[in-house]
């Protein structure tokens, strides 16, 4: 499988996510600058990582999805190609248009990082196929802004169309309808604000998040 | 010129920060604050090219989030 990994100013969780993806495809990712203009031919997956581009200024993800690697980004998620982005990498894409709805602070206004219990809610995308629907997962949260916002009616839509991918099993940080992670209507672009890639095995104290990569890699074999 | 711009959340959208404010000056003593919403406001210096279109598309395009967020333009 032929990855890239998009690397922003302040991005701090790309090579987390580049040894996820490398320990679980047997492949390292292409670390793609955020000033390329094109992505790596025949990439299999785009993942677009955590941790606060651009300091978080101005709003979370809000200049890293104006970056020119973006457009980029956005015409290979029109094609079809599989996007992942994970904490500030689902701000970025709903920044970007390719999700919809918003990541606001959390309610408690706290920065929460921890392992957090998940539901798995749909297991039929090319990312939760390695999951049970309804099945009970862990993964670790860390962001100060993942309160997922959308109007009602997008709401409705997301839960209609079985798009909501994952959702906290615990109050985490006020999201709508507790929201951890929504697929696109294609179901080509997850985003989600826990973190998969630091749940690969025993050392991490699971293994969880290990199932997305496979499930990946299984996927676009 | 100098254009001002501010950004607030929509009605409806709950807004945390401005809650906790509300809390912490309920708890200073000042009653009868009904509600706080927090924005932010951007103070552009610019020359006379640059166009009202010019400084909607800014907003539009990055200043704002418009899922969640309004803007005002003041043109100074």
């Amino acid at each position: 499988m032929k990855s890239a990994v998009i690397v922003f100013p302040g991005s701090n969780c790309d090579r987390d996510l580049a040894v996820a993806i490398e320990e679980v495809t047997g492949r390292a990712p292409t670390m793609l600058w955020h000033r390329e203009t094109e992505l790596p031919d025949g990439v299999d997956l785009v993942a677009v990582p955590g941790g606060f581009s651009y300091g978080d200024y101005l709003r979370s993800g809000a200049m890293a999805a104006r970056s020119p690697v973006m457009n980029a980004v956005v015409r290979a998620a029109e094609r079809g190609v599989p996007i992942l982005g994970v904490c500030n990498g689902f701000q970025i894409l709903t920044e970007a248009g390719l999700l919809p709805g918003a990541l606001m602070r959390n309610a408690g206004l706290s920065f929460v990082c921890r392992p957090v219990a998940l539901t798995v809610e749909n297991s039929q995308s090319i990312f939760t196929n390695r999951y049970d629907a309804g099945e009970a997962i862990t993964i670790p949260v860390a962001h100060h802004d993942g309160n997922y916002t959308a109007d009602a009616e997008t709401l409705d839509r997301l839960e209609g169309e079985g798009r909501v991918a994952f959702r906290y099993a615990e109050q985490v940080n006020g999201s709508a309808r507790g929201i951890a992670g929504i697929v696109n209507g294609a179901g080509n672009v997850l985003g989600m604000m826990p973190h998969p890639e630091r749940m690969i095995g025993p050392e991490h104290g699971g293994s969880d998040g290990r199932r997305l990569f496979e499930g990946l890699l299984e996927a676009v074999a | 010129m100098k254009t001002r711009i501010y950004v607030t959340l929509k009605s409806g959208v709950l807004d945390p920060q401005g809650k906790a404010i509300h809390h912490a000056l309920e708890g200073l003593g000042f009653s009868g604050v009904e509600d706080v919403r927090q924005g932010k406001y951007i103070e552009l210096e610019h020359g006379e090219g640059v166009s009202d279109a010019d400084l909607d598309a800014m907003c539009r395009k990055l200043l704002a989030n418009t899922v969640i967020e309004n803007y005002r333009i003041e043109r100074g």
